[in-house]
């Protein structure tokens, strides 16, 4: 554990001396970028629990612990250690190690003319003409501390643009890799995804831990969507029990877009993920769709901020949480109407199956509109699982632990069959899979024989 | 040896006693009927029987085609033969009737030391019990209950019947809220499951289902006993002189 002040110079003495040798070192623009963004960290410092926005996450673990850079472990790796992780049947798939672009465990396959795909870190040396316009832009250090810390150490992540018209059908895979050095260490990747006009693609960010070891990954990705474009997004959080992960996904969307974002939150130990669409354009759509799982004493955290800046734009938000042991999930949707955004059609569902005592779950809608032509619905639900149904099951001759993990797997469907069928799909369905099966089993031997059969129902809460 | 034999059976629920000494014997092959009006422990019966463990029975005991019922958990139950059609069918979002049959089956399979079935080799067999039961095929791909009717409902419980192929079945008032047309859709759906082999249970308050199924034996179930059994006119004989008669007889043969 470590004082305010040590927490300070510790931060500083890591910036010092990145900002020497980081890419793009020597432009002005860049520079400036990264010293506004420290400097904004070190006025507002890590937010505490009377920061209403986060009211229901203590993020002191993450302050009192002194982090350094991970290092660029990327030679370390082969491409047997990450046979587990990866997706399967994605011909495109980047690799990152700790946040930086590994080419060689990368796979490039197939993807049409009009895209570039590649490392952010290459892009800013070879190119930065293209980055300046985009880059932290739309973010807003201003709001978030992780924010601004992840702006101050930007180097690399993964770099997309597509070109105007361009559809691309195979799924951009970004796979973010965390090792271990036995002491904490931070990494802080940075996506920049530029969608130029009337184009469609898929992008995913998937999160995994290759070593034990506290980490703490502050992700940030800037997704620029151009009018017309049709664009889906996905962030799988699959780290080790110990890892912290901050994440947010700033969405800018243009007129007549749609895009998509789903979030599937497993692993990790403290988790805050961000998702901040700006419907800018008029006759934008977008889509929030969440799953989390959480057991033990996992702590997942899902903030949206959806802001309605123009007329005519629909949002949807619908996340279920499955939470066990003493784990604690937080669905906190906050949207905003601005004064010109009329005939807005926004909704927010959140929808909880508590498996334990322990488990706790705080859900916050919070509806702030400044246009007086709109429709605004929001509904929480906390319950268990159903008595009945799981008799149901059993009376048919399904065993109770398989009767309860397809309970699990039905409530997770919801979120599910919101996504498109393709290989992606059926990874993120593989995971979930995998991660309800154990959960289903770790309550399993909980239990033990005792029978549980409360019954309780759906609780209503909003 | 009897398939189902019931001795003293006691049952409360929340400490309020509901069946207070229940006895009888049901055979392979024949139909049984255990009328009573509401709250007389019809339901209570079904739902011990298919060891629903909300239910604490306090005393008595029941075999099971020789083996100790009370002591089964309701999949192990299930695997071993019996089968409750449900009053309420519950519901279930996200799983499809056609996934949860196929998983039942085979876990019933299982237990017997049979093959499990594929996707493949079910559909022929499943499409011909929905034909039995006039049942839409879409209604497979759905998920289970959701959105049906109170009929769909019931007939998908005689459909799971027709599938699983039970030894013991309990129908647990399958007949109401049923409109005369379902009725005897289901009725016909479980007459034609009748064989040497199986025993059918059926909990009814009104005798109209009787009509379809013609039972082998009547039980009037009063306060938590059996206060009659008798054969197929019994049903008639309840349906003209009402319960308000066999309960004041039952009452002055307890006074006597």
């Amino acid at each position: 554990m470590i004082t305010a002040t040590q927490q300070l110079e510790s931060y500083l003495e890591s910036f010092s001396e990145f900002e020497m040798l980081a890419a793009g070192h020597s432009l002005p623009w860049l520079r400036k970028l990264r010293q506004d963004a420290f400097a904004r960290f070190c006025e507002v410092r890590f937010p505490t629990t009377h920061d209403e926005d986060w009211r229901f996450t203590n993020v002191s673990s993450i302050a009192q612990m002194p982090f350094h850079l991970a290092r660029n472990d990327r030679s370390r790796l082969s491409q047997q250690d990450l046979k587990l992780s990866r997706a399967e049947g994605v011909p495109c798939q980047l690799v990152f190690v700790n946040g930086c672009f590994a080419r060689e465990l990368s796979l490039l396959g197939k993807l049409p003319d009009g895209v570039r795909v590649g490392s952010l870190a290459a892009e800013i040396s070879s190119n930065p003409g293209a980055i300046e316009p985009h880059l932290g832009h739309f973010l807003d250090i201003r709001r978030d501390a992780f924010c601004a810390l992840n702006t101050a150490f930007l180097e690399d992540g993964a770099y997309v643009h597509i070109r105007r018209g361009t559809l691309v059908e195979e799924p951009i895979y970004l796979l973010f890799v965390s090792t271990g050095d036995g002491a904490p260490s931070m990494s802080h990747p940075r996506n920049l995804v530029v969608a130029e006009e009337d184009s469609q693609a898929t992008f995913v960010e998937d999160y995994v831990s290759l070593d034990s070891g506290t980490m703490f990954c502050n992700t940030v990705t800037e997704l620029v969507a151009g009018d017309h474009s049709v664009l889906s997004h996905y962030m799988i959080e699959r780290e080790h029990k110990q890892a912290f992960n901050i994440s947010t996904l700033r969405i800018q969307q243009g007129r007549s877009t749609n895009v998509v974002s789903h979030s599937l939150l497993m692993g990790g130990a403290l988790v805050r993920n961000n998702v901040h669409p700006v419907l800018a354009g008029e006759g934008g759509e977008c889509l929030i769709n969440g799953l989390f799982i959480g057991n033990a004493h996992q702590h997942l955290d899902n903030y949206m901020l959806v802001e309605h800046a123009s007329p005519h734009c629909g949002s949807r938000q619908f996340y279920n949480g499955i939470l066990d042991g003493h784990a604690h999930g937080v669905f906190h949707g906050r949207v905003i109407v601005h004064k010109d955004a009329q005939k807005t059609d926004a909704k927010q569902t959140n929808r909880n199956l508590l498996l334990s005592d322990d488990a706790q779950i705080d859900t916050k809608p919070q509806l702030e509109i400044y246009a007086d032509d709109v429709k605004c619905t929001h509904g929480a639900t906390i319950g268990q699982i159903e008595g009945d149904a799981l008799f149901y099951l059993r009376s048919r001759g399904i065993d109770e632990g398989s009767a309860r993990k397809l309970l699990l797997l039905a409530f997770a469907s919801e979120c599910l069959e919101r996504m498109k069928q393709g290989p992606i799909r059926k990874h993120v369905e593989g995971l979930i899979n995998h991660c309800l099966f154990q959960v289903a089993n770790a309550s399993d031997s909980a239990r033990g024989d005792s029978r549980g059969d409360t019954g309780r129902n759906w609780e209503e809460i909003g | 040896m009897s398939l189902l034999e019931i001795k003293n059976l006691h049952v409360s629920v929340d400490k309020h006693e509901i069946l207070k000494g229940v006895d009888l014997k049901v055979n392979a092959g024949e139909v049984h009927s255990i009328m009573g009006p509401n709250g007389s422990g019809k339901s209570t019966l079904a739902q011990v029987l298919a060891r629903r463990e909300t239910y604490a029975v306090s005393a008595g005991e029941v075999s099971y085609n020789g083996k100790d019922l009370l002591a089964m958990k309701p999949e192990e139950a299930a695997c071993e033969g019996i089968f409750m059609a449900f009053q309420y069918p519950v519901e279930i979002p996200g799983i499809s009737n056609a996934y949860f049959l196929r998983s039942a089956l085979n876990a019933i399979r299982k237990h017997r030391g049979l093959d499990e079935i594929d996707a493949i080799d079910f559909l022929p067999m499943f499409r011909e019990k929905l034909k039995l039961l006039d049942m839409d095929e879409k209604l497979m791909n759905r998920s289970v209950n959701e959105g049906f009717s109170g009929g769909e409902k019931k007939r998908n419980e005689i459909l799971q019947m027709a599938v699983l192929e039970p030894k013991l079945a309990i129908l647990d008032e399958t007949d109401s809220g049923l409109d005369i047309d379902a009725l005897k859709i289901v009725a016909q759906g479980v007459d034609a499951m009748r064989n040497a082999d199986r025993a059918i249970v059926v909990v009814t308050h009104y005798q109209r289902l009787l009509n379809y199924i013609v039972p082998n034996f009547v039980h009037v179930l009063l306060d938590g006993r059996i206060v009659r059994s008798g054969g197929p006119d019994l049903a008639l004989e309840l349906e003209e002189k009402g319960y308000g008669a066999m309960e004041a007889e039952a009452r002055h043969a307890t006074t006597a």
